[in-house]
């Protein structure tokens, strides 16, 4: 059982929340994440990024986007209501040290787990560039936050509402092609498909570019074999071998399609829990 | 064999007891044998397909009777020299040939915890049953005096009256313990540290107790209920259980004693490492451990459609690899949860498979096909990266070898695909390395199994182990078996440092 501790909704559909948990705080290191269920009964189990933590107050923040019933039953859950299990802190650690030149790509929701990774590597004296990029404006999540680490700050949106209009890619690529520029690492976090092309785009470059996958996660501590994906010539466990991993290793296609395996499903039973709640709020009324 | 029902099994026990009347007592050795084996009852084979219930129903009180009056009371006891844990077995039969099923329950407990587990899962045909002497005056092991019902059927009737005692426990020590997974190892140790007066908490990763008797072993052969019944009476006892806390993560190991100032710890974390084949086409969607497959289906609910979140694969045609009760158990599943044709392939044939008979046994009953001397090659899908068949190739039994076993050969060019949309693995565990990756100095083999002495120590001081995560992927009642040492250990320990 962990209280809430506080929620903020902040963007249209993206959700931050403080949670005590302070065992996970005391742990918890930059890049790991953990596993909760909204209901011990009948809930499914969803990985989340620990975006930040206290040991002083014995909290951790997630952020996380509704995408399904479950974040969706859980922004349904207010300040003092219980979250009833979480599990954690799982995964890797990211590795920390002074690579040189960073580079940060942060796409949508993926800016969240990129905070404290970004911050940690500032502290380690690395020369930080953050790229952030969504959609839109109302999409992009923690600018101030990323802006105060930064050495240096790119915004991108589709549609130019902020920032350059392009995707991250491109940025990316000029720092690459630059010699002044060229990063000593990359780390792209966000949707899939940003990741596999941002790993496309440094390639040719030879740049060490790491991604942070979120795959579809049972246990989350290397039983369950579910979150397998192909890293070069080896199948690695996302739960507990990463979840960073090369981005020039990583087989992006099979990781995609093994995340569509109940895309049906859970389309239907978001469905149905949405229309539920609308009759709930409708009888209330 | 045909099918019979509880009512008529339990007649035609009813019909001999009447028939032997007040000579039951003094039967000669040969008449006893003579005593047909009572079959058991279970749920008819078409109905329970389609359902989550337990299969196997259980004795009835005439029946246990009957078959308790088979047991010749032999003087070398060689059932008892083939139980891992030497439960008492003929003075048990005996209580309940003579109706007392409460001593016969009491006379278990003394070596066993969880008879009432241990009686539907242990591989009594392998163990006790295998050495029972009428099995061998018949010929037939299947005709051994069927302990393991016999087991099942006290346990049963002792929680079902509500009889069953919550063992006392001694004063206060105050020492405590640390139990690192709850699973059966875990779950012994526990009750034997915790009767001692030491204050236990057990710490478990997943959010329900029980181990693979909850992720694993389905509903239809052991039910939640009797995996609660063993957790409340632990928690009766005083026992603290701290779920969602993952050993190593969580807080590491040497942390428990360090800083959270335990005196012992158990580490009962088994085996949770699945293994695959390494076949081309392993990572399509469609393809699962058994592992991930049963977690679904037995933790997380998804055989209950309309009330759980976590979904589960859509199956039609699936495919099972492996032959030991992990496959019977995802086979029988799949089938349940709607499949239509459940494959079962299995490289060897069915004398080398180390599933228990009767779950063979009801696989075949249900349904499920098995293909014997097959092994697959490599797993095909489609544009979208989804299983939609299996390369398998034909294997035929060669010329034996020193020992004598005929090891199958494969069959040049006999290659053919199965139509199949879902691969479950369930070719065997390794161990999970997460305690032994996060934990400086503590040794491990080859096989990343923790090492222990004779009493269950592992290298670091105060730190004991047992279970699966010591031998291996194992068997629930080897489990216990080492959890009692490790208990009678840590409990030795404990006692040394309250005495000086
Ligand atoms: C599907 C299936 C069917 C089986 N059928 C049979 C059968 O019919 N008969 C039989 O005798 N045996 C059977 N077995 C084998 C038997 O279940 C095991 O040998 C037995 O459960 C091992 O017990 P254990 O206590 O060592 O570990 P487990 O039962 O594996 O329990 C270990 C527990 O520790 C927890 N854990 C792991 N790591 C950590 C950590 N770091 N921190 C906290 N907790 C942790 C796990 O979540 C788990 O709950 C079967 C196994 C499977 C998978
Ligand atoms: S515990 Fe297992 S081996 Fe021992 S008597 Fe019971 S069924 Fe046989
Ligand atoms: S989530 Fe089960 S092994 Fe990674």
């Amino acid at each position: 059982m962990s209280q809430i501790i506080e929620k903020k909704q902040i963007s249209s559909d993206v959700f931050l929340m403080r949670l005590e948990a302070p065992l996970i705080a005391e742990e918890r290191q930059a890049g790991q994440f953990i596993i909760l269920q909204v209901d011990e009964n009948f809930g499914e189990r969803i990985p989340l990024t620990i975006a930040d933590a206290s040991t002083k107050d014995g909290t951790i923040t997630i952020i996380y986007q509704v995408v399904g019933k479950t974040t969706l039953a859980l922004s349904q859950l207010e300040v003092g209501q219980e979250v009833e299990a979480l599990v954690g802190p799982l995964g890797t650690p990211t590795h920390i040290h002074n690579y040189g030149k960073v580079v940060c790509v942060g796409g949508g929701i993926g800016v969240a787990p990129m905070h404290p990774i970004a911050q940690a590597l500032k502290k380690a004296g690395n020369h930080v560039t953050i790229i952030t990029g969504a959609r839109n404006q109302d999409l992009l999540i923690l600018q101030d936050e990323m802006k105060a680490i930064a050495d240096e700050f790119i915004v991108c949106t589709d549609d130019g509402s902020v920032g350059r209009k392009c995707l991250v890619t491109e940025p990316l690529r000029e720092l690459c092609a630059n010699e002044a520029t060229k990063p000593d690492m990359v780390i792209a976090i966000g949707p899939p498909i940003m990741m596999k092309f941002c790993s496309e785009t440094t390639r040719p470059f030879g740049v060490f570019t790491q991604v942070s996958l979120n795959t579809i996660m049972v246990d989350g501590t290397g039983m369950c074999g579910g979150c397998r994906v192909n890293v070069g010539k080896e199948v690695k466990f996302v739960c507990v071998d990463g979840p960073e991993f090369d981005g020039h290793l990583v087989d992006f296609d099979n990781m995609i399609a093994r995340l569509s395996s109940y895309k049906e499903i859970e389309r239907t039973r978001y469905k149905c829990f949405v229309e539920k709640t609308i009759n709930q709020k409708e009888a209330a009324l | 064999m045909s099918y019979h029902t509880l009512e008529e099994l339990n007649k035609t026990a009813k019909d001999i007891l009447e028939d032997l009347g007040d000579r039951i007592s003094t039967l000669k050795n040969k008449e006893r044998t003579a005593i047909p084996s009572q079959d058991m009852p279970v749920q008819d084979p078409f109905l329970r397909a389609t359902n989550l219930e337990e299969v196997a129903i259980g004795y009835t009180a005439e029946q246990a009777i009957v078959e308790a009056n088979r047991c010749l009371q032999c003087a070398k006891q060689t059932c008892v020299d083939h139980c891992p844990v030497n439960i008492a077995i003929p003075s048990f039969i005996n209580h309940i040939a003579k109706g007392d099923f409460a001593l016969a329950c009491e006379v278990i407990k003394e070596s066993s915890l969880l008879p009432a587990i241990c009686g539907r899962v242990c591989p009594q045909e392998k163990q006790c049953q295998s050495n029972c002497m009428v099995g061998k005056a018949l010929k037939d092991v299947d005709k051994s005096v069927a302990i393991g019902r016999l087991e099942r059927f006290v346990a049963d009737w002792e929680r079902n009256n509500g009889i069953g005692k919550v063992p006392s426990v001694k004063p206060a020590t105050g020492k405590k313990v640390a139990v690192v997974g709850s699973g059966p190892a875990g779950l012994v140790v526990a009750a034997d540290c915790r009767r001692e007066g030491h204050q236990v908490t057990v710490f478990e990763a997943f959010h329900k107790a029980g181990g693979v008797l909850r992720y694993g072993i389905p509903e239809f052969r052991l039910p939640n209920e009797i995996i609660d019944h063993e957790i409340e009476n632990l928690k009766a006892m005083g026992v603290e259980l701290k779920t969602n806390f993952v050993v190593g993560r969580t807080r590491k190991l040497t942390d428990l004693i360090d800083k959270d100032g335990y005196d012992a710890v158990f580490v009962g974390t088994g085996a949770g490492l699945p293994v695959f084949m390494g076949l081309e086409g392993e990572n399509l969607v469609g393809v699962f451990s058994a592992n991930e497959y049963l977690t679904r289906a037995n933790l997380m609910m998804a055989y209950d459609k309309e009330h759980t979140d976590t979904p589960i694969y859509p199956s039609v045609n699936v495919a099972v690899l492996g032959g030991g009760n992990v496959a019977m158990d995802a086979a029988r599943m799949a089938k349940r949860l709607g499949a239509e044709n459940v494959y079962v392939v299995y490289r060897r044939t069915e004398n080398e498979m180390p599933a228990r008979n009767e779950e063979i046994l009801h696989a075949k009953e249900e349904g499920i096909e098995f293909r014997f001397l097959q092994n697959p090659k490599r797993i095909v899908g489609n544009e979208a990266s989804r299983v939609t068949g299996m390369e398998c190739l034909r294997y035929e039994l060669g010329e034996p070898d020193e020992s004598g076993r005929r090891k199958p050969v494969e069959i040049k060019g006999s290659e053919f695909i199965l139509n199949v949309d879902t691969v479950i693995v369930a070719i065997g565990n390794g161990s999970n390395p997460l305690i032994s990756q996060t934990t400086a100095n503590l040794s491990v083999n080859r096989r990343g199994n923790i090492v222990v002495d004779e009493t269950q120590a592992t290298s670091i001081n105060k730190i004991f182990a047992g279970g699966d995560i010591v031998l291996g992927a194992a068997t629930v009642i080897l489990a216990m078996g080492e959890g009692r040492r490790a208990a009678a250990s840590i409990n030795k320990m404990l006692s040394e440092e309250l005495a000086s």
